[in-house]
């Protein structure tokens, strides 16, 4: 294992160690000490690489992160994981703001809470959520599954297309054109996936499905005050 | 007022209520939903055509044309990146994404481009093997919707431009369509295909200026530093949108005025927000001047430029390049009246397409329809995209030898007289044949 101190490192040298192994994968495991917060936090990885940040990061920790594995024993700031496309992000405390905004692939696990906006644009990430997540969760997500096992705030999935909503308990209120939908089979199937790969030991049978009523499609006058 | 050989003289249109208006108050009460359309503004708007050069004379003495040298190379992003950008000319062609744009547009403008030896740019829908394998310099676009966008295109670019707004529509988002968005389309933004598509107006994961200098920072993290960022904005409050632009860290700022162009957006949009480029460049400039950051953090100005006199012009009043976006369309045959009757044949006419977004460009170029799209071939298209630019090019060096200048970005607003009061106020320099500098002098 490969360890970089944050008290003697500086971000872009332990981001260009590890955009190094891209090309030549010397080292598989990473430990970062002292992070204390800091900005752009081992983003841009495009490794199988297993990166374990001992503390608090702050924003953009694992952006756009393909392929590699990454722990945080913190809380992290806004945007964690954000455009990631593959790989997994593990969040072991809280995140702020824009949690896996925009990402289109890999999972994204937060086992505290997350704040307003989690999952914005989201394009096939899977976000699992062990808390409650902030308000305008899911605004304009696109494709992907976001689980939140406590409760969601206002306006959850506005303007959303295609992505599966799960949440065990309250919303405080849904946004334009997100419904709640029946719960088949094939969702409780999904589901169980997902919080097996997430590793939290909920029952799926407990939670409720949301998603788009699909009306906001396309134009239509009769819509006119949700545009 | 009527102006119509057939219209009876003593008939008087109304200046408020004109035809185009009652069209548009008939159309609305039909539909019941607001114009959207492509283009630029078409009001009449204080422009560069309101400025004229003081040639060379006996207090000034000018370059030989054809003889000594009239520099146009511009390098772009020399603030922080490792790889800054070399352009043989000031002249680069703006952001247009592919979806607004046929796959063959987009080659065509990046084959024009590449041989004149500029940039250009993506748009809001991600970067095509096409286009980025005729580009020589290719700018990614970082927009608010972040459709496509993924960290290998991203290290692929030689720039990258974080688009804040731009001139046509500053402070909203993007518009697709329907019927533009086909299978390709809708699978690079991960989109269901077929449906109207809005992109947001803000980005999702930072907000303000403090933020954005953290976006920044994560960008040249991803990249290693090696390629220039550039922050576009429309022009508003340009003044201070330059200098919150520079402190969070932009190597190029790009300015884009209300003549700026779209592929779709409300015409109440595009007609009534922003304020014209003529305007916004001083602005900026000062903004530049005041931090000293003026030709370190390089200026690019868009926004209804059409000859090698806009360019002049724009570099005069301190830009250090231009970008160029609907006289790029027009030269690969936008609005070409070789198409005349097929624009007829959808309620339109040569010189007056502005419907980009529906989809039906006869000249194949803003639209999607394999059929259509056909009729521009790339590689006469971007022929033709490079003779203009060159025609661009030689023009602003013939005005700019006649000033004296050596190098494009030697030409000064102390070479600029204004036409009219408004365009002095804006641009900054006298009206012509007086010392009188509205706004700054009595």
């Amino acid at each position: 294992m490969k360890t970089i101190d944050l008290a003697e490192s500086s971000i872009r040298e332990l981001n260009q160690a590890l955009h190094d192994q891209a090309t030549e994968c010397t080292e598989r495991e990473w430990e970062v000490l002292n992070p204390k917060g800091q900005h752009n936090i081992a983003c841009g990885l495009d490794q199988n690489l297993a990166v374990d940040i001992q503390g608090h990061a702050g924003y953009f920790c694992a952006g756009m992160n393909k392929k590699a594995h990454v722990v945080v024993h913190g809380n992290v700031g806004q945007g964690v994981a954000e455009n990631m496309m593959s790989g997994t992000v593990r969040v072991k405390g809280d995140a702020s703001q824009a949690a896996g905004a925009t990402a289109h692939g890999g999972l994204l696990v937060i086992e505290g809470n997350a704040g307003a906006r989690c999952g914005i644009s989201m394009k096939g990430v899977d976000i699992v959520v062990k808390g409650s997540i902030g308000h305008m969760s899911c605004f304009m997500g696109q494709s992907g599954s976001l689980v939140v096992c406590g409760d969601a705030g206002e306006a959850l999935g506005d303007s959303m297309y295609e992505v599966h909503i799960y949440v065990k308990g309250e919303v405080k209120s849904l946004g334009a054109d997100c419904i709640e939908k029946e719960m088949r089979a094939e969702h409780i199937e999904e589901l169980t996936d997902l919080l097996n790969r997430a590793g939290v030991d909920e029952d799926p049978a407990s939670f409720k499905r949301y998603g788009s009523a699909r009306q906001l499609y396309n134009f239509k006058v009769d819509n006119a005050s949700a545009y | 007022m009527s102006n119509d050989i057939n219209v009876n003289p003593g008939l008087r249109e109304s200046a408020t209520f004109d035809r185009t208006t009652m069209a548009e108050i008939r159309r609305a009460a039909d539909s019941g939903i607001y114009d959207i359309r492509g283009f630029g503004a078409k009001r009449k708007l204080p422009h560069f055509d309101d400025l004229l050069f003081l040639g060379a004379s006996m207090s000034r003495y000018p370059l030989e044309g054809y003889r000594e040298k009239c520099n146009t190379q511009v390098t772009l992003g020399t603030r922080f990146a490792k790889k800054p950008i070399v352009i043989e000319t000031p002249v680069t062609i703006a952001g247009m994404s592919f979806g607004a744009l046929s796959a063959n547009a987009k080659e065509a403008l990046g084959r024009g481009a590449s041989m004149v030896g500029t940039t250009t740019t993506t748009g809001d829908g991600g970067m095509t093997p096409e286009e980025r394998g005729q580009s020589s310099k290719l700018v990614y676009q970082y927009l608010p919707s972040r459709y496509g966008m993924n960290p290998d295109d991203l290290r692929k670019a030689d720039a990258i431009e974080v688009v804040l707004g731009q001139g046509a529509k500053p402070g909203g988002g993007g518009m697709l369509l329907g019927q533009k968005i086909t299978d390709r389309v809708a699978q690079m933004r991960t989109l269901p295909k077929g449906i109207d598509q809005r992109s947001a107006c803000r980005h999702p994961d930072w907000t303000g200026p403090d933020d954005l200098a953290i976006k920044i920072q994560e960008l040249r993290e991803i990249t290693d530093w090696q390629v220039p960022i550039y922050i576009k904005v429309g022009a508003t409050r340009t003044y201070y949108d330059v200098k919150l632009a520079v402190k969070a860290g932009a190597d190029v700022i790009v300015v884009d005025g209300m003549q700026g162009g779209t592929a779709a957006t409300q015409d109440v949009f595009i007609e009534h927000v922003g304020i014209p480029t003529l305007a916004a460049i001083p602005q900026a400039v000062q903004a530049l001047q005041e931090m000293g950051m003026h030709r370190k953090v390089q200026l690019i100005v868009s926004g209804g430029i059409r000859n090698g006199a806009d360019v002049a012009k724009c570099m005069a009043l301190g830009a250090d390049a231009v970008a160029i976006g609907t006289a790029a369309l027009v030269a690969l045959g936008c609005n070409d009246p070789k198409y005349s009757e097929d624009y007829e044949k959808i309620g339109s006419a040569a010189g007056f397409y502005d419907d980009y977004q529906e989809g039906k460009d006869p000249a194949g170029i803003s639209t999607q329809d394999p059929e259509l799209a056909k009729r521009l071939d790339p590689e006469d298209g971007g022929r033709r995209l490079a003779n203009y630019l060159r025609v661009l090019t030689l023009e602003a060096q013939t005005l700019a030898r006649a000033c004296g200048k050596n190098d494009l970005r030697n030409l000064e607003p102390e070479d600029l007289v204004a036409l009219t009061v408004e365009s002095a106020a804006m641009a900054r320099v006298p009206l012509a044949g007086t010392t009188w500098v509205p706004g700054q002098s009595f």
